[in-house]
């Protein structure tokens, strides 16, 4: 049997693996190594929860600690990958973007169209993205689609470890810059996964269930509490095709249109805020592309347009849920009308 | 004497199997190895074949249910077994019955490794009588669950294992000199496990690569099985080759893998997945191109063995579907008679997976014989 790690440790083990196979690859962030100036045997944190630990021992030379200081080392990445070297630097949480967003959306994005083709900026950006571990809202946001908006960054949002290892290897390797979104909720769920290092490319959807009554796409957590509501509908005589896009830049829109015209009918699960959302985003496409398809009004699931909530009962309502999901899809098969995504 | 009918495991991540529907009655006789029911799993779909000759005098699966791996599905008897034997012969067995967890790993049996000239050779083993051992090599692109529907059923009175071939599944992707280098990594393997002569089963490339252990090696080999194998004409479909080489997204690969059965609905979204997520491994595409360089230049095959398998004096029984489409069963049909051939109908490059109940029987009489 395959061995199973956790999408934390999958992480990790691509990191390492990239480290050791290519010696430009350097890691950085604030705390990646454990404190600044501390030596391998005292890096027990290895970055806020650990996504790093034990690499200051086995790479000294290729993974340092930064300043609390996103606009300075987030522009370091650009210019260290605009000169060869392949860094992977760590947006803590990605709800800090807003000291360093000029460095990622206009210098970043832009240098490769800038330059003609002849730069290019081989970066990963890490960051943790989503609500659920009680961090008040300037730690909860799921902010992806933002940089989804931006042409010339590609956006990876594994769902499970597998994905997690596969998806950032094909990051530290690709030559264009990458947003990589680490949900924290997701950190302990185990998969199975090889121990070699592999690839899984962008721009390609995962079919995590085939089903033949209704499509959801749901995006990174969203994927989980999707099968649940499947399991849930599964006992009512629904079958649930589950699609996970894996990226949204590039999305797999052929994967999605597919599905879609088996069933007829799409729910959209999506963490982040409704308005200008990847659920918003999707519906349009959909709209556009499958009308002739559709059987039913497209459904959204997403939070409702406030700052992830402080207060833990709050907090679980704002998160949509696998019953909220399950709705959605039930009522996208019965034909109900109506707004169930927010609140 | 009352035997069980329980649901299969097909491999090493089956855990559960929905009943499809029932190919014989309730009180019909049944042979070994005859098709009783129909089942679909993740990966693919298979007929669950009678374990003892006898009456099917039960059918206790409900169609569309879904099943745990050694749930009792229906019960074989003989015609003078009673009614009331059978009632307790099932009660007791649903009251014993405790379903393996899908989590719990120690329950199947697990992949081993050896390591055979500084690289890592996968393998599974079934079966522990006192025969002379077998081995199964998979063909290009594959690896040992191929043999899902065959692994056991070929196990019943000796140790058969299955390997991943060099470059292949989670044995090492350095091929180094290709086709040479796996044909000794195979006698490696032999030597590490102590095993003096196996039988030897391959498909396609895997015939290939036991055909020229035979060449080399011939008095380590007890017996060869020769399935849809390369090596016995000039021939291969270019497509199916460069095809599966080039393919890196699912839309690809699909109409590659489609070429390996007489049906193409068997080829489910798993199936695709599982052979993208072994072509995206490190190594993997090198090791691929390597081979089939070597072997299957612009759909032909430079490397022959027929010459020298009808001068060996190893048995050798040839087992090819009549609508295949990678190797042409033309190669087959040429063979003189000094090779046993077996051509099966309404089936593909995969008789072991196809027509499995009858591949199973012609290797099993074919290895008492031997």
């Amino acid at each position: 049997m395959a061995r199973k790690i956790t999408y934390m440790q999958a992480i990790n083990e691509a990191l390492e693996q990239e480290m050791r196979r290519d010696p430009t690859v350097v890691v950085f962030g604030e705390d990646n190594v454990g404190g600044f100036g501390s030596p391998g045997e005292l890096d027990a944190w290895g970055g806020v929860l650990g996504v790093t630990k034990g690499l200051y021992g086995k790479f000294p030379d290729q993974i340092l600690d930064t300043p609390i200081s996103e606009s300075a080392f987030i522009g370091a990445a650009v210019g260290a990958a605009a000169s060869g070297l392949r860094p992977v630097a760590e947006l803590m949480f990605v709800d800090f973007m807003g000291v360093c967003f000029d460095q990622i959306f206009n210098q970043a994005a832009k240098l490769r169209y800038m330059f003609g083709g002849k730069a290019k900026i081989p970066m990963v950006i890490r960051t943790m993205w989503g609500a659920g571990i009680r961090a008040a809202s300037q730690h909860s946001q799921s902010l992806y689609p933002i940089f989804t908006h931006i042409p010339g960054l590609k956006v990876a949002i594994p769902s499970n470890a597998y994905d997690a290892k596969g998806l950032m290897i094909q990051a530290i390797r690709d030559d264009d810059p990458v947003m990589f979104f680490e949900n924290k909720v997701l950190y302990a769920t185990e998969a199975e996964v090889p121990e070699e290092p592999y690839t899984v490319p962008f721009g390609e959807a995962s079919f995590v269930r085939e089903g033949d009554d209704v499509t959801i796409v749901a995006i990174g957590r969203m994927v989980h509490l999707a099968e649940q509501a499947a399991d849930q509908l599964a006992s009512r005589d629904i079958s649930c095709e589950i699609v996970d896009p894996r990226t949204t830049s590039p999305l797999d829109e052929e994967s999605i249109y597919e599905s879609v015209e088996k069933t007829g009918r799409l729910v959209v699960a999506d963490e982040s805020n409704p308005r200008c959302s990847l659920a918003s985003d999707i519906a349009a496409l959909v709209a556009q592309n499958c009308f002739e398809w559709l059987r039913s009004p497209v459904k959204m699931v997403t939070a409702p347009h406030t700052p992830p909530p402080f207060s833990p009962v709050l907090e679980d309502l704002y998160v949509p849920s696998s019953e909220r999901i399950a709705e959605a899809a039930r009522d996208a098969v019965t034909g109900k009308a109506g707004k169930v995504g927010a609140r | 004497m009352i035997t069980k009918l329980g649901m299969p495991k097909w491999g090493l991540s089956m855990t559960e199997g929905k009943v499809l529907g029932w190919l014989v009655e309730e009180g019909e006789k049944v042979d070994v190895g005859d098709g009783l029911a129909e089942v679909e799993t993740e990966k693919i779909n298979g007929e669950v074949e009678a374990p003892a000759p006898g009456v099917l005098r039960r059918r206790l699966a409900t169609v569309g249910q879904v099943y745990p791996v050694g749930a009792l599905l229906g019960v074989i008897a003989d015609e003078s077994d009673s009614d009331a034997e059978i009632d307790a012969f099932v009660a007791d067995f649903q009251a014993a019955f405790v379903p393996e967890e899908a989590a719990d790993e120690a329950a199947g049996p697990a992949t081993q490794t050896a390591e055979v000239a500084g690289r890592r050779l996968r393998y599974l083993v079934h079966g522990e009588g006192d025969g002379v051992p077998a081995v199964l090599l998979h063909g290009f692109g594959g690896d040992l669950n191929n043999w899902l529907f065959n692994h056991e059923a070929l196990s019943g009175t000796r140790p058969v294992y299955a390997l991943d071939l060099l470059g292949h599944g989670q044995s090492s992707k350095d091929v180094g000199d290709g086709a040479a280098t796996l044909a000794q990594s195979l006698v490696g393997f032999l030597d590490a496990l102590g095993v003096e002569q196996a039988h030897l089963a391959g498909h396609s490339m895997g015939g290939a690569l036991a055909s020229k252990v035979v060449s080399e090696h011939p008095d380590r080999v007890a017996s060869l099985t020769l399935i849809a194998s390369a090596g016995l004409g000039s021939d291969v479909n270019r497509e199916y080759i460069d095809g599966f080489v080039a393919a890196d997204r699912r839309r690809a690969m699909k109409p590659v893998l489609e070429l390996l059965f007489a049906d193409p609905s068997l080829v489910s979204r798993q199936l695709v997945d599982d052979v993208l997520r072994y072509k995206r491994l490190d190594g993997v595409d090198q090791a691929l191109r390597t081979l089939a360089a070597q072997m299957f230049p612009e759909g032909r095959q430079p490397i022959v063995f027929t010459d020298t398998l009808e001068a060996a004096s190893v048995p050798i029984l040839v087992i090819w579907g009549e609508r295949d489409q990678v190797m042409p069963v033309a190669h087959a049909r040429s063979l003189s008679s000094g090779f046993t051939v077996e051509i099966l109908e309404a089936c593909g490059h995969s008789p072991h997976m196809e027509r499995a109940g009858d591949v199973n029987r012609l290797i099993t009489q074919f290895w008492e014989r031997a």
